[in-house]
């Protein structure tokens, strides 16, 4: 029997869940798949309603981490198999190398010699990076990562100096013993290229809301100037797509709880950076529930944010100027429209992680990819991985999710 | 007090703008006593690192480390050493990272190593040493704590926090005000879908729920009953319940507020056409139905609340802008009736609570008015199999999974959804009739139905009532119920269980309106943080945000004046007083934000690991040159330790630099400022002093909720004793500072500095 507790990833959801358990003394281990803990949150510029930086939440969760021996984490990492039963799970993870050692370093002088340049996933392709990188705000843990497979053999002699640099490490396989088992694997944006109708990701112009977020965020690839990629010119006409795969049978089909509100706040993003802007939102129902009505209502008051209800039928490039042609069908006049935005949002839905990869015996999923049931066998869902929600309910889902996995291992 | 403390300079980190070497001799020269242990290393932070400064400690060379060298922010998980004081000095990022020269130009890395930046190192590096020496490892203040969770109200929420706090072995306290258990889910017919695949509203399942609770031996259920008061602190509260007649004193650790809402009062749906025998609310609806007493064959759900809404916004303008006289006469109106009160022999009532029921309720409650009207409808097609059901929307709130029960009633013809603008509800003859314009079908249409629904508002018990009645200095209730019209919420997005009060945490409805299924993930998440704040109390550590940590404040009585301030301005009511005003803390209440020891005017609070005399004498670490033309201004920054300090960090990691006349000292929170360090500064012959603190106001983002307020309210105070003593007040500016302002931050620091030389030299200079 163990009474240690294994989170699955190291997101918002995972993170809390993982500090809320052991805050009361419980062993937790959290396994990330990506290089940093923070998850979606960390590609977030701001949250609504309030406007805040996730990063200041984040500090303070690593914080937490820093000062509690009891979490240990894993990154680079990813659940293998998990066998056994509740109260005595045995879980295989394998971890991947990073080939950068622990202790904080400057490589920033090594990575500018670096030859060939990468797609910043991170940065949702607005940008590149080199193939030592470190590209996420306020990193944690502050580690560079280095994909060897992207180096030369000239990039690779140049770290033959670098004592933090190891690039003999190999992957490597670890067993844990875990009494439960909570799942915060988190979402993923809904595939844009899947959206024809809506340019499926070839028109330049036309970007996703969480583009959006990069664009704006001081730490993304503009130093947070709203701008066309196509050309870098200061949209003043732009469009926002709701339910870009959401509420579609043929897409999502459910709500994504979050595009709405996020549309209304990255509205405000560019009426502060562009007091001149016009917005337009296309929306089926515009879903600002509960405390969230008064943000709602503020930014809809201003009157060069203007929303209309209506399906978008069609977004296609304008040859030359690069602007976005969107045909909408104005559902309270019936009119059919064509609009030209000089940039266009996708407010592309949330899709779990675990929709369409394999998962481990023991985690259900439903047709969608949320996780479902499996409480009774000790693993719990947490956060978006169980259904699309807000951070703050996130914070919630992880925070209950963490005592059911207490429960688990207590016995009675 | 440390005796013998360890110096370690990490080379990788300082080389070759300094040079590791002469740092360490100027340590040993004016250190000697203080540091038997000076070391150089080419790279400190290494397993080979590590060993050196381990070595060090067991042979008992060293009770504490100074560590000089990367930010303390990175690194943690190396230079972590159990049973001595562990201090970082940040040279890297925010000293040589950051170092401009006076004209902005960056150092030569092979030129000769700039005076201004050695001098920097030198001063950081003493007031490291000066963290350690005033500080002490503290010893915690253990509270023997009762572990019993008392759960407030006895529906849903609370019947499920119940089983969570007993199956997590915690005795349970089961409080009901009503003489059944079940709250409003006892009355509901069914609930709409609570789990996969979100398609069909089933039975509540309530009576199996109360029936669990009542026979689990660890739950005590007190019906009819009502929490008088409670005392004390989390651990070792005492809950004066009244049952019937009788009153009980109980133990208890921590309190999960699950109270739930009361229906909103009907007027503010009566422009929406209810005073009608034809209209109901949503609540009233569901009563009939679950009495077999609905049999309207046509019904129709009015969601859009616009009609009221826009009658209740504009009665409240009108009562805002009112006129002076107009004030002055309802005040006059007050004054009469209340004083017609007293005549009659009324006592006068210390505390009058302050009633939050408005319209705004409506919206509030927008989302589960939308499941609600969908769930009714399904009813009225399930009881009569030619009825039909419309919904009248402006936006269906249904967000999330739940589309897919929208989805399935879209699918039943006999439910008819549209959107549109309510114009009117007026009652024709036997039947209501519906006018509705901006509707999906692109005209104004008319909806004829036997009887209509409008929904039911949920107002949180705590808008009516203080509820958790706490005998606090501060008051009986959570100070900050406005902000969320009277709902028990959090303003924390990440953090939605942290409120102003430690150890009471709401959940379900008083907290938000929210459905069965979310209200039990909350019950859960609630219950955690009391066990884990009665877990922290057994401890004597901080929860939230300063989990874990053991200091608290210490209070010298002998020179406490009873001014209050403290008591009146810690942000979490952990103080509470004597007749005479003397504080009264209660350690496990207390957040560890310090602004009890920023707000006391005699100085005599403060912390084992963080007081007045450390920063003090941080501060005096500064050497301020007596002529500000040879040697230059100096200047310095207060960073909150939160938000200010990393995102100083980032800066330094993004290339930016500032003046090299600024000395950053981290701070606890604004809140834990005091003035004495203004004012020392300043007669020193510091030329200014920024602080840098977070956002404050409605959307505040400070982690203590009021630190960087009260901190800007006093230096509006020290701008007075300022002036008397002849310096400028314009010297003390406060900035708010957001983590991720860490590209605008080399500038407000800049233009700071440039302001400051404007102003010209500080008087005091070499007195």
């Amino acid at each position: 029997m163990s009474k240690s507790i294994l989170v699955v990833g190291g997101g918002f959801s995972g993170i809390t869940a993982a500090l809320e358990a052991a805050e009361v003394g419980h062993e937790v281990f959290i396994v990330e798949k990506a290089p940093f803990l923070g998850g979606r949150v960390m590609q977030l510029n701001k949250y609504f309603p309030k406007l805040c930086p996730p990063s200041c939440g984040l500090e303070i969760q690593f914080q937490r981490i820093k000062n509690n021996k009891n979490v240990k984490f894993f990154t680079m990492a990813e659940v293998e198999s998990i066998s056994g039963s509740k109260g005595d799970f045995e879980v295989k993870i394998s971890i991947k190398p990073r080939y950068v050692g622990p202790g904080s370093v400057d490589l920033s002088e090594v990575i500018e010699k670096l030859s060939n340049n990468v797609t910043d996933e991170f940065e949702f392709k607005l940008c590149d990076r080199k193939a030592l990188y470190m590209d996420v705000p306020f990193a944690f843990p502050a580690r560079y990562v280095l994909e060897k497979e992207n180096c030369t053999d000239e990039d690779l002699k140049l770290f033959s100096g670098v004592d933090a640099i190891d690039l003999n490490e190999e992957e490597k396989v670890i067993t844990l013993n875990v009494g439960s088992i909570v799942y915060a694997t988190g979402w993923k944006p809904y595939d844009v290229t899947k959206l024809s109708n809506l340019g499926a990701g070839t028109v330049a112009n036309c970007i996703t809301n969480m583009q959006m977020e990069r664009l704006a965020a001081p730490s993304g690839p503009t130093s947070g100037q709203i701008v066309r990629p196509s050309d870098g010119a200061q949209p003043k006409n732009i469009g926002f797509v709701q339910c870009a795969g959401s509420r579609d049978e043929n897409h999502l089909n459910y709500c994504s709880y979050i595009c709405c509100m996020a549309s209304l706040k990255q509205a405000q993003y560019i009426r502060e950076q562009y007091p001149d802007a016009k917005i337009t939102v296309y929306y089926i129902d515009l879903r600002t529930p509960g405390r969230y009505d008064k943000f709602a209502k503020r930014i809809l008051a201003d009157d060069k944010i203007n929303a209309v209800k209506g399906k978008v039928a069609e977004v296609i490039e304008v040859s030359g100027s690069g602007n976005v042609l969107v045909t909408v069908e104005d559902a309270e006049t019936g009119i059919k429209a064509q609009n030209e935005h000089d940039l266009l949002v996708l407010a592309t839905g949330m899709q779990p992680s675990l929709a369409g990869v394999p998962v481990p015996t023991g985690v259900q999923v439903d047709d969608q990819g949320f996780i479902v049931g499996g409480e009774e066998q000790g693993i719990f869902a947490a956060g978006c991985a169980k259904q699309p929600l807000d951070v703050m309910k996130t914070a919630q889902s992880g925070t209950a999710s963490a005592l059911k996995a207490i429960q688990t291992v207590i016995g009675r | 007090m440390p005796e013998k403390i360890g110096v370690y300079f990490d080379q990788a980190s300082i080389s070759p703008f300094l040079k590791a070497e002469d740092i360490a001799e100027f340590v040993g020269k004016v250190f000697a006593n203080e540091c038997p242990v000076i070391k150089c290393h080419p790279r400190l932070n290494t397993e080979e690192g590590r060993k050196l400064i381990q070595e060090d400690i067991d042979a008992g060379n060293v009770d504490a480390v100074l560590i000089c060298g990367t930010s303390p922010r990175v690194d943690w998980d190396i230079f972590n050493f159990d049973n001595v004081m562990v201090e970082r000095v940040n040279l890297r990022e925010q000293c040589i990272k950051v170092f401009r020269n006076p004209d902005g130009s960056l150092p030569d890395p092979n030129g000769e190593v700039p005076e201004l930046l050695q001098i920097m190192a030198n001063e950081y590096v003493k007031m490291g040493l000066m963290k350690l020496t005033k500080g002490g490892l503290s010893e915690a203040q253990v509270i023997n704590s009762t572990k019993v969770v008392m759960v407030l109200g006895g529906g849903f929420t609370g019947l499920t926090a119940a089983l969570y706090a007993a199956k997590t072995n915690h005795d349970v306290i089961l409080v009901e005000k009503e003489d059944t258990l079940g709250g409003k889910a006892a009355g509901m017919y069914k609930t709409f879908p609570l789990a996969y695949p979100y398609l069909e509203a089933h039975v509540t399942g309530i009576e199996d729920l109360i029936a669990e609770v009542e026979s689990n031996s660890r739950i005590k259920v007190l019906k009819s009953a009502e929490l008088t008061t409670l005392e004390g602190a989390p651990g070792e509260y005492t809950a004066n319940i009244k049952v019937g007649s009788i009153s009980e004193e109980l133990p208890v650790g921590a309190v999960v507020l699950a109270t739930g809402w009361v229906p909103q009062d009907t007027k503010y749906v009566e422009p929406m056409g209810y005073g009608s025998s034809k209209v109901v609310t949503a609540a009233e609806f569901e009563a009939m139905v679950k009495a077999g007493k609905m049999d309207a064959s046509s019904v129709a759900f009015v969601l859009d609340t616009r009609l009221s809404e826009a009658q209740f916004a504009a009665e409240e303008e009108t009562y805002a802008n009112r006129s002076d006289e107009e004030i002055a006469s309802d005040d006059a109106d007050a004054k009469t009736a209340s004083d017609a009160a007293k005549a009659n022999g009324e006592e006068e009532e210390d505390f009058v609570y302050e009633d939050m029921e408005s319209y705004k309720h409506l919206p509030y409650s927008s989302e589960l008015s939308s499941l609600v009207a969908l769930k009714q409808a399904n009813y009225v097609r399930e009881l009569n199999e030619d009825g039909i059901a419309y919904i009248i929307y402006d936006h269906m709130m249904v967000p999330g999974v739940n589309e897919r029960y929208y989805r399935a009633a879209q699918d039943d013809p006999g439910i008819m959804l549209t959107k549109g603008t309510v114009t009117s509800v007026t009652e024709e003859g036997d039947s209501m009739i519906i006018a509705a314009s901006n509707t999906l079908l692109g005209e104004n249409i008319e909806i004829q139905a036997d009887l209509v629904v409008v929904p039911t508002g949920m107002v949180p018990t705590t808008a009516h009532d203080p509820t958790i009645n706490l005998v606090y200095r501060q008051g009986p209730a959570f100070p900050d119920l406005k902000q969320f019209d009277g709902y028990a919420d959090s303003n924390y997005i990440c953090f939605p269980y942290e409120t102003r009060r430690t150890g009471v945490y709401a959940a379900g409805c008083v907290r938000q309106p929210m459905t069965m299924g979310l209200a039990r993930e909350d019950a859960a998440g609630a219950v955690l943080k009391a066990i884990q704040c009665i877990n922290s109390a057994n401890h004597g550590v901080a929860v939230h945000p300063r989990s874990g940590d053991n200091s608290y404040p210490v209070f010298n009585f002998m020179r406490c004046t009873q001014c209050k301030r403290c008591t009146e301005e810690c942000p979490f009511g952990a103080l509470d007083d004597d007749e005479k005003g003397t504080p009264k803390p209660n350690p496990s209440r207390c957040r560890r934000c310090g602004t009890c020891m920023g707000a006391c005017p005699e100085r005599v609070i403060g912390f084992d690991n963080y007081n007045i005399d450390m920063v003090g004498s941080m501060i005096k670490q500064v050497d301020v040159p007596d002529d500000m033309e040879v040697g230059g201004p100096r200047f310095i920054v207060l960073a909150c330790e939160n938000d200010a300090y990393p995102a100083l960090d980032m800066a330094a990691m993004r290339g930016k630099g500032w003046s090299p006349y600024v000395r950053v000292v981290p701070v606890r929170c604004l809140g834990s400022v005091n003035t004495i360090w203004i004012a020392d500064a300043m007669s020193k012959g510091i030329d200014g002093v920024l602080l840098l603190g977070c956002k404050y106001g409605e959307d505040y983002q400070c982690h203590f909720v009021k630190g960087s307020e009260l901190c800007d309210r006093r230096m509006e105070n020290v701008a007075d004793s300022l002036k008397r003593l002849g310096v400028e007040p314009e010297r003390v500016v406060q900035s708010e500072l957001a983590i991720d302002d860490y590209d605008k931050v080399s500038d407000l620091i800049d233009t700071f500095v440039n302001d400051m030389i404007k102003i010209g030299p500080n008087p005091f200079k070499g007195y």
